[in-house]
């Protein structure tokens, strides 16, 4: 069987796409929350400063016709609660400096705005951030437009910037491995199903073609469906096959027994020697097709057979009765006695009963084929330590060849028997129906003082 | 012995009609199913030689059917199909023994007599001859109140002699008799089961007497 050469994965495909996904996700969170921090963190800054400009707004008054102030202190002190920067401020009467630094200037709208101004600029080498409220104040003479100037250094909030930035990666960073852990336990949950059905599909026995049944989600259906039509194919077509098998036997055995007994008809009435040999060659030829199409059908139905074992409860002494009984009278045209010695004890055995006495008719077949008349066969039944061993010893020719496991092999048949019918099929099929149930056949040639002669051996092993 | 066999090839049926009658065989030929009850309800036979394969149907329908009307016949399938499992099917329903085409016929008639001695019964096939008596059945040669057993061979060499008195049967009528056609066998092997009869005959009223450049006959001692 070929292995199919995977192209791409699913699961892997799916976890990079929700990786990505997850990925992109953790950016624009990284990214909203150090926008709505940093934004928290900057309107902290502006309100405190909003509330100490104002302040000292609410400080200024009149005294005769001058605008004064009394700088509440507690004013600049609140803006060092958020962090050490350094503080500026500058109070202005129509444009004069009342106090402060002359030197810091904001930008301010003209007249009078009810909000205060905020702004932003460089101011002694820092970036400050600044208020300017805007105030009247009424002396005797005239109304005074005071503008209160309060700016602060950015270093804590770059600080607190820094700190949120940290932060947000950090969430981004924890975001993407909780969603890429769940995004690989999310491909696998997914793709389970699939597994599933696999797993049904590989855990059948090879001769169980029966449609597959797993529960399965909507999306496999297509799948199982086509799967099972498959199957309900390679099920037709087998069943195909045996009938074509059994109804080409039929097609070819019924002419062939014409012919042969019409032979047998000829050859009886016949009187010259050179035409009886002639007929008798004949049919010899057709025994010899007949009896190689038997075989090859037999090695294809063992095959069969053995590719998908199946197994029951059989008693080996029975099937040898069984066997030794259906051919005796083919034994017996031949004055041929078969002598069953039985060595006692029980011969239960796990195996498929057709494929045990298709061998065992094998061996008995030969072992009478190659008999001389009035000779006998001996069937053991015994037993060692680890096998049931059912030899059968003839007292025939024997295996001719210097390698006697070689007449084991498919279509080798011995040297020395040319003048007699075969196909060399036989003890093939015999040496696989032992493989199938784990055991062996041993062939070999005993010496017997009654007369030697083949000696085959089919060992199974013990339950 | 009478038989009816169902086969609905015309050609193979008339050969084997043929080739049972060579041996003193009555056979009845019936092409199907229908036919083949039509026959056994009127006749009695000794044995049925049954198809499978049939055109108004499967034999072993027929078979089962047969086997629950009690109907004791004993029944030889022919059949085409060689796979164990359609033999094991076949002896569940009842038939007593199968032979799987092309048949070779010393083995057909070796079965059919093995079915025929299973059955028992039929005494009636007794031969006498010059105060011996052979049982086909029991495969035994009785004179003077001594019993003999034959093997096989030898019986069937024995039944031919006293099928036919004083006819003279040669060597080669004999050999296709008594051998399967896919033997090797030499002439003289006819002599050795000949010596052997005689060796059983010695001192019964029956002899095979040697009747030259012809054959052999079974005739009484002078």
């Amino acid at each position: 069987m070929t292995s199919l050469l995977p192209k791409g994965s699913m699961q892997r495909r799916l976890v990079i796409q929700l990786s990505l996904i997850a990925l992109l996700l953790s950016l624009v969170l990284f990214v909203i929350v150090r926008g709505v921090a940093e934004r928290a963190a900057a309107d902290t800054q502006d309100n405190i400063l909003a509330a100490s400009a104002t302040s000292i707004a609410d400080a200024l008054f009149a005294e005769g016709g001058q605008v004064r102030l009394e700088l509440p202190y507690s004013a600049l002190s609140m803006l060092g609660t958020i962090s050490e920067d350094r503080v500026f401020y500058r109070v202005l009467v129509d444009g004069e400096t009342l106090t402060g630094y002359d030197d810091l200037v904001a930008k301010a709208a003209l007249g009078v705005p009810k909000q205060p101004e905020f702004s932003t600029f460089e101011y002694r080498g820092e970036q400050v951030r600044a208020v300017v409220v805007t105030r009247l104040v009424s002396s005797q003479s005239h109304q005074a437009l005071v503008r209160i100037v309060v700016a602060q250094t950015r270093l804590g909030l770059v600080q607190i910037s820094s700190r949120i930035t940290l932060l947000a990666v950090a969430i981004g960073i924890a975001f993407f491995f909780v969603a890429t852990g769940l995004s690989l336990w999310a491909a696998h949950s997914a793709l389970a199903p699939l597994n599933r059905v696999a797993g049904a599909v590989t855990r059948r026995g090879p001769s169980d073609l029966r449609a597959v049944q797993t529960q399965a989600p909507a999306e496999l259906v297509p799948l199982i469906t086509a799967l099972n039509s498959l199957i309900e194919r390679l099920k037709s077509s087998l069943t195909r096959s045996e009938d074509f098998i059994v109804e080409a036997a039929h097609r070819v055995r019924t002419p062939l027994a014409t012919v042969r007994t019409q032979a047998e008809v000829i050859h009886r009435g016949l009187e010259k020697s050179k035409n009886k040999t002639a007929l008798r060659e004949m049919i010899r030829a057709i025994d010899e097709s007949s009896r190689s199409a038997g075989q090859l059908l037999d090695h294809a139905m063992v095959n069969f057979r053995a590719d998908q074992f199946q197994t029951e409860a059989i008693d080996l002494r029975k099937l040898m009765a069984e066997t030794v009984e259906r051919l005796s009278p083919t034994a017996e045209l031949k004055d041929i006695s078969i002598i069953t010695q039985d060595q006692g004890g029980d011969f239960d055995f796990d195996g498929d009963p057709i494929l045990l006495q298709n061998a065992l008719r094998n061996i008995l077949d030969n072992a009478i084929k190659y008999s001389p008349a009035d000779s006998n066969i001996t069937v053991t039944l015994a037993r060692d330590a680890h096998n049931h061993i059912l030899s059968f010893a003839d007292q025939g020719r024997g295996f001719a060849g210097a390698n006697l496991s070689d007449h084991l092999q498919r279509f080798k048949r011995g040297t020395n028997v040319n003048d007699i019918v075969g196909s060399g099929l036989g003890l093939t099929i015999v040496d696989e129906v032992a493989r199938a149930h784990g055991g062996l056949v041993e062939i070999t040639n005993h010496t017997d003082p009654k007369g030697g002669g083949a000696c085959v051996s089919f060992y199974l092993p013990l339950v | 012995m009478r038989f009816l066999l169902v086969e609905d090839s015309a050609q193979l049926a008339r050969a084997v009609c043929e080739r049972f009658a060579l041996d003193g065989h009555a056979v009845d030929h019936a092409t199907g199913l229908n036919d083949a009850s039509a026959f056994v309800d009127t006749t009695n036979y000794d044995l049925i030689l049954l198809d499978i394969m049939l055109p108004d149907g499967d034999g072993r329908d027929f078979l089962a059917r047969h086997r629950q009307a009690k109907n004791k016949t004993p029944v030889i399938v022919l059949t085409a199909r060689s796979q164990v499992s359609d033999r094991i099917t076949l002896l569940d329903l009842g038939a007593d023994d199968y032979v799987t085409k092309p048949f070779d016929f010393a083995e057909l008639e070796a079965r059919c007599r093995a079915v025929l001695r299973r059955q028992g019964g039929a005494a009636q096939n007794r031969l006498e001859f010059a105060g011996v008596i052979l049982d086909p059945q029991e495969a035994t040669l009785t004179a003077n109140d001594t019993s003999q057993n034959l093997r096989n061979r030898e019986l069937r060499l024995v039944e031919i002699f006293f099928a036919a008195p004083a006819q003279i049967f040669s060597k080669n009528h004999l050999m296709d008799r008594l051998f399967s056609l896919s033997e090797d066998v030499s002439e003289n092997a006819i002599e050795v089961y000949v010596g052997r009869l005689r060796k059983k005959l010695a001192g019964t009223g029956a002899e095979i007497e040697t009747v030259r450049s012809l054959g052999y006959r079974l005739v009484a001692r002078p």
